[in-house]
């Protein structure tokens, strides 16, 4: 049988974590805490089956990245848009060199970055299809190596690469974007 | 079908230092993301680091993009709810009084 208590001391830590994942997911409060609870029952019941000394925060990921697909995906009529357009590389970067004048220096665009908030970065992740959302998370937000997201997302690492890839340059347009109805990018700024 | 030999390798520069790896800021900018990621082959990475300290413009991309990564990560922490650290404990409780039954 599962050890209670030895699965919450290693496993509760990591909620934080995996509540974001969850909440980037599911675009919605609600369903990330049921997504989030459901992966914690499912993890305490397969305890007995995982290795220790191995990665548990994979691991718990993994859980939630299939529950995810299998529940909350399935629920959804409409199937999602599942590619993004190619964006050409450094597309956030030109956009923000682009506004400064020459001369600034170069981290002129660095701070540009902190004029995007909290909200601005989060709508630009939920704003990707299912799985350049979960790479793009798996890798700039937690922290995963290629061949962990392999293995949490159950896909070739040639696969992981493309989305992580892809998934990031889309998401710098998605920046650009909310940024220029912002009027953070795209505008001279006359104040300079 | 011929039964010919495949051709040997030319043999590399013998001695000294590899003169391979000059990559050019196309291929730096291409590979940027993995050379971030750390998920480079050593040499490939040694030959990336090499053009970075020689060119501006590319450090200035590589040095934009590194802070992309951290300013992503560092906007999207979310505060777990308290009520859900109590459901969860609750549900797991519940679930080892059913197991142990």
């Amino acid at each position: 049988m599962a050890d209670q208590a030895l699965f919450s001391d290693q496993a509760m830590e990591h909620m934080p974590a995996l509540y974001t994942a969850a909440l980037r997911m599911t675009r919605n409060p609600a369903d990330a805490e049921d997504l989030v609870q459901e992966t914690y029952l499912k993890a305490y019941r397969a305890f007995a089956s995982f290795e220790q000394g191995t990665n548990l925060k994979a691991w718990l990921y993994r859980i939630l990245t299939n529950t995810y697909i299998n529940t909350y995906r399935a629920k959804k009529r409409r199937p999602e848009i599942a590619d993004v357009e190619d964006v050409e590389d450094l597309y956030l970067y030109r956009h923000l060199s682009a506004d400064q004048a020459s001369g600034l220096g170069r981290s002129a665009e660095d701070e540009a970055l902190d004029r995007f908030t909290d909200t601005d970065v989060k709508a630009a992740i939920e704003s990707l299809p299912d799985a350049f959302r979960m790479a793009v998370l798996l890798a700039d937000v937690e922290g995963f190596s290629y061949k962990e997201i392999a293995e949490i997302t159950d896909v070739p690492i040639g696969t992981v690469m493309s989305r992580i890839h892809r998934g990031r340059k889309a998401l710098q347009k998605a920046l650009v974007d909310r940024g220029s109805t912002r009027g953070l990018v795209g505008a001279t700024d006359e104040a300079r | 079908m011929g039964d010919t030999e495949a051709p040997e390798e030319p043999a590399g520069p013998v001695g000294g230092e590899a003169v391979a790896g000059f990559v050019g800021c196309d291929e730096t900018i291409e590979r940027l993301y993995t050379y971030l990621d750390g998920e480079l082959t050593e040499q490939r990475r040694l030959e990336i680091t090499r053009h970075l300290d020689l060119c501006g413009p590319c450090v200035g991309a590589y040095g934009f993009e590194a802070e992309l990564r951290k300013v992503i990560a560092s906007r999207c922490k979310d505060h777990v709810p308290e009520d859900l650290i109590t459901r969860v404990a609750a549900a797991l409780e519940e679930e080892h009084l059913r197991q142990s039954n």
